[in-house]
């Protein structure tokens, strides 16, 4: 009976383990790929395999304890022990000692991690968190973007992170740890990217309703493929081609979207909603939410508070041909 | 039944009452109620994440949800269950009658279930707070959470911070001054020594957040700016007034916990405490160090390396004191003869899950691994096997261990080892797997994730976990309901314990003692079996040893009277805590109660007539 219920546990265990290793973790702490997340998952499985040895040296000792030391029939009062100088030491020092192991790494690693980069020639990028979205500015690039911002391989990254509200914090635990948005005070984070990928992030400070929608995606491109798109992102929209395209336009300065959404080349100036001049080549629609394709932005345009709940885009009064003319429009902003 | 002295029973006798024991079982049944709501919010919790992209709970009332199972169970449940044992056990360990100031006692009570009811209040009126326990500025600001939901959080914990700070003073002043003669401070039990600990800790850890507290009612109210970052504040101070309170407070939530286990684990080895004064002076160095290490809750916000690195080791440190206790425990029990009645499982239990807690504590005690910890569920999972897995363990050991006292009954042991097995089972379900979803990348306070993670499995056996944590109150209540038709006799000390409660009757006479017993040693209904270390002044063999109690006072005993004052005095402040939410005229009445509440209180003679 108990073998057999230990047999489950480890079996449990197993099952864990086998599920925390393989398969594909976008969000994984570890699984870096980045210099900065690399040196955070080396120190935790430095203090991971220390405390895997006091838990197994405790454990072992307490149930050896539980079984050698159970009461028996005819068993007298045990003999009495105040206590043993010796040991207490032993087992004050010992604890200590692997704090020290522990400690010293730990605050190499702190002034590496929480001081400024070393590195003058980092690509700075401004974040600035607002509910429930991620605003990107280059501003040695000229470029705007919302919710997802690609960086070029083997160049150190400096982020400015600002918060136009309330707490944010930005994560994406594949290339680095957590630094919150805090009102009124800049904060910085860098890495250095170390493979090609889309990597998933999202707010980890409680922000309001739709927080657990907050993601975004930080694309890592080669170096040339990162020139090119820091160079067309720079430019202004382009005029679409094909007729649906220029109806959905017309649809989108005529309607509330200009109020709060800038298309940079046109009239569209607004500031509150993410900059769409070249949403079409974007990955995701509402921070992450969705895949972008054409079915799922008229999705988004018809039941955004569906989609979203909470999120600030009014839900505005569109016919069928008005969504399908809008998502030729935003899909062709590239 | 036990009970000798014609104690009058019926309502009016419980709202008056100032003998302590009654109102440990008035703080057990509502913390105990308030323990069965929040895990109720727990587990609509759980089922909401039984899968990626569920539409149970709509995002607010999920927040809100969480708002208010963090909530209820810190400050209704966890502290009140703290309090009770407190209540119960403290006055009997020292050899006192009562507590020291028996009024204001009854009035903590009174106005921790005012902040309770007045939290749910918020149910009915559809206006749940919905900022988080921890309430971060400036979500939590009217332009950010405009109604009334954060001013319910706001005012409940104002009122019942009230019933606490005076709480933590009372039991400071009992366990100093009202111990009986000859218990000196190194002979008392290690519950009563943790109770001390922690009452100072209440009386140093609220007030920074009552002030908290108040500013943000101001801002919410008044419009002043503490908090405001576009007037020139700061509101990152919010964080740390709430985190000089709030790591505090998780060792007033652990520390009674560790107390109990260390007067239960002696009783069921038939061995006294290893190395008393090591486990005295490392409770004593873990409530210190935990004014020190607050920071390591804004590890994120980017204070600076200097700031991290200190606070950093700081709490590394507490890692020190604590395995000195595990392993002073593991020491008495060493070399002992286990019984493995229920209170000991769940000591034992505690041993266990608490090592846990506490490693993974250690890995986020360093700052740069806890940046990719910090917010997760990796977290989620290590508090809940500290406060489940150390708290929660710790009050079931003790509520096993001294319900026959309380009652003069006895709980039937199969039914309580079913119960301990549920919920150990249920902690590991439930909270293992959240380690491995937290390090994945599954950030805390989200109403939901996305498929494709690599999440679902780790949160399925979450909610599966959930639901035997329901399962396991069946046979608790089943037990309650049992001894309730036909549990047997307790008799004075079922356990062969040794500290002095176990000297008195079960169910103790309202008076406790007939006879303060005189004290001139630890443990003092084991001394025949105990080698003193050493001879010191007072250890004569054969001295003033307490024995069995005699079951009539041979003298008068004086007890304080009942009365209705404190009542009202709290309903005085539930009044003005009403009105603040928006009536001048309601909370001007309340104060008129509350004057009127002080005045009767203080010319009303706390003497009456002799009990016998």
């Amino acid at each position: 009976m108990r073998r057999r219920a230990i047999a489950a546990l480890v079996l449990f265990l197993g099952v864990l383990v086998s599920q925390g290793c393989g398969g594909e973790y976008p969000q994984s702490t570890l699984h870096p790929s980045s210099d900065s997340a690399t040196l955070i998952d080396q120190l935790f499985d430095q203090i991971f395999w220390w405390a895997v040895g006091v838990f197994v040296v405790v454990t072992g000792i307490l149930i050896y304890v539980f079984v050698r030391f159970r009461e028996r029939p005819g068993d007298g009062r045990p003999k009495q022990v105040h206590g043993h100088l010796l040991l207490e030491v032993g087992w004050t020092l010992a604890p200590a000692l692997i704090l020290v192991a522990i400690a010293i790494p730990t605050i190499r690693a702190i002034f590496i991690i929480d001081r400024s980069t070393p590195d003058p020639e980092a690509l700075v990028i401004e974040v600035i968190g607002k509910q429930w979205w991620w605003e990107f500015r280059y501003p040695e690039l000229g470029i705007v973007t919302a919710n997802e911002a690609h960086v070029p391989l083997g160049r150190t990254v400096d982020l400015r992170l600002r918060s136009a509200d309330v707490m944010h914090s930005f994560w994406v635990p594949r290339l680095a740890g957590k630094r919150d948005l805090v009102p009124g005070i800049e904060n910085q984070l860098w890495f250095r990217p170390d493979s090609v990928g889309v990597y998933h992030g999202q707010c980890a400070e409680f922000c309001g309703t739709a927080h657990a929608l907050m993601g975004m995606r930080l694309i890592v491109d080669e170096p040339a493929d990162f020139e090119r798109w820091a160079r067309a992102n720079a430019e202004p929209a382009s005029t679409p081609a094909d007729a649906e395209a220029r109806a959905g336009q017309g649809v989108f300065m005529a309607n509330a979207c200009v109020s709060c959404h800038a298309v940079r080349g046109t009239p569209a100036e607004g500031q509150f909603g993410p900059d769409l001049t070249h949403f079409g080549s974007r990955l995701t629609i509402a921070s992450g939410v969705l895949d972008n394709t054409p079915g799922n932005l008229a999705r988004w345009l018809d039941s955004t508070q569906h989609v979203k709940p909470g999120n600030p885009m009014p839900e505005v009064e569109l016919s069928d041909a008005q969504i399908r003319q809008l998502v030729a429009y935003l899909g062709s902003l590239r | 039944m036990a009970m000798t002295d014609a104690h009058p029973t019926g309502i009016w006798s419980w709202l008056t009452t100032v003998d302590h024991k009654r109102i440990a079982i008035m703080y057990f049944v509502v913390g105990f109620a308030f323990l069965l709501v929040a895990g109720f919010e727990g587990q609509l919790i759980r089922l909401q994440l039984a899968a990626p992209g569920r539409d149970f709970l709509d995002p607010d009332l999920y927040n809100q949800l969480f708002t208010m199972h963090g909530t209820t169970m810190v400050f209704f449940a966890g502290m009140p269950l703290v309090v009770a044992f407190f209540n119960f056990v403290v006055p009997l360990q020292i050899g006192a009658r009562d507590v020291a100031f028996p009024r204001l006692n009854a009035f903590s009570f009174w106005v921790f279930l005012f902040g309770g009811l007045f939290l749910y209040a918020s149910i009915p009126l559809r206006a749940m707070p919905d900022g988080g326990w921890f309430a971060y500025m400036p979500l939590t600001n009217p332009e950010y959470s405009p109604g009334p939901g954060i001013d319910f959080y706001v005012l409940s914990l104002l009122i019942s911070g009230v019933g606490s700070i005076a709480g933590g003073l009372n039991f400071l002043v009992t366990i100093l001054n009202m111990r009986a003669p000859g218990m000196t401070f190194m002979r008392m039990p290690l519950f009563t020594w943790m109770a001390l600990i922690v009452s100072a800790l209440i009386l140093l850890a609220f007030p920074p957040f009552t002030v908290g507290l108040i500013f943000m009612l101001f801002d919410r109210s008044f419009g002043t700016h503490f908090f405001d970052a576009a007037a020139g504040a700061d509101p990152v101070l919010w964080q740390h007034l709430f985190w000089v309170f709030g790591h505090p407070e998780v060792y007033i939530l652990i520390l009674p916990a560790f107390g109990i286990v260390s007067d239960v684990i002696p009783t069921y080895s038939r061995k006294i405490l290893f190395g008393y004064p090591v486990v005295v002076f490392s409770g004593v160095l873990i409530a210190f160090l935990g004014f020190g290490v607050w920071v390591h809750h804004m590890f994120s916000v980017g204070l600076g390396p200097v700031v991290n690195a200190v606070f950093g080791g700081a709490t590394m440190l507490i890692a020190i004191p604590t395995g000195i206790k595990i392993f002073n425990w593991i020491a008495t029990m060493w070399g002992g003869r286990l019984r493995f009645r229920t209170a000991m499982l769940y000591a034992a239990g505690l041993v266990a899950t608490f090592t846990i807690g506490g490693l993974s504590g250690v890995m986020h005690s360093s700052p740069p691994a806890d940046l990719q910890q910090t917010d997760t569920y990796f977290v989620v999972a290590h508090f809940h096997y500290v406060l489940i897995g150390g708290t929660v363990f710790g009050l079931f050991c003790g509520f096993y261990y001294w319900f026959p006292k309380a009652t003069g009954r006895m709980l039937h042991e199969g039914l309580g080892k079913a119960h301990f097995w549920l919920t150990f089972l249920a902690l590991n379900v439930t909270f293992f797997p959240m380690h491995f979803s937290g390090l994945l990348g599954m950030p805390r306070r989200t109403y939901t994730y996305a498929e494709g993670l690599g999440l679902d499995v780790f949160n399925l056996i979450s909610t599966i976990g959930a639901f035997i944590f329901t399962l396991s109150f069946v046979p608790l209540v089943w037990n309650l309901w049992r001894t309730w038709r036909r549990g047997e006799a307790a008799g004075h000390n079922p356990w062969d314990a040794s500290t002095l409660e176990w000297t008195t009757a079960s169910p103790p006479p309202h008076y406790n003692f007939a006879e303060i017993p005189t004290v001139d040693r630890r443990d003092p209904l084991w001394h025949p079996y105990i080698e003193p270390e050493s001879r010191r002044a007072g250890d004569e063999p054969g001295g003033a040893v307490p024995r069995r109690q005699p079951d009539e006072p041979p003298e008068p005993v004086i007890m304080p009277n009942p009365s209705y004052w404190p009542l009202v005095l709290a309903v005085g402040m539930l009044l003005m805590t009403i009105g603040a939410l928006g009536s001048l005229g309601l909370t001007l009445f309340g104060l008129f109660v509350t004057a009127v509440g002080l005045f009767a209180w203080a010319f009303e003679p706390p003497f009456g007539e002799e009990a016998h």
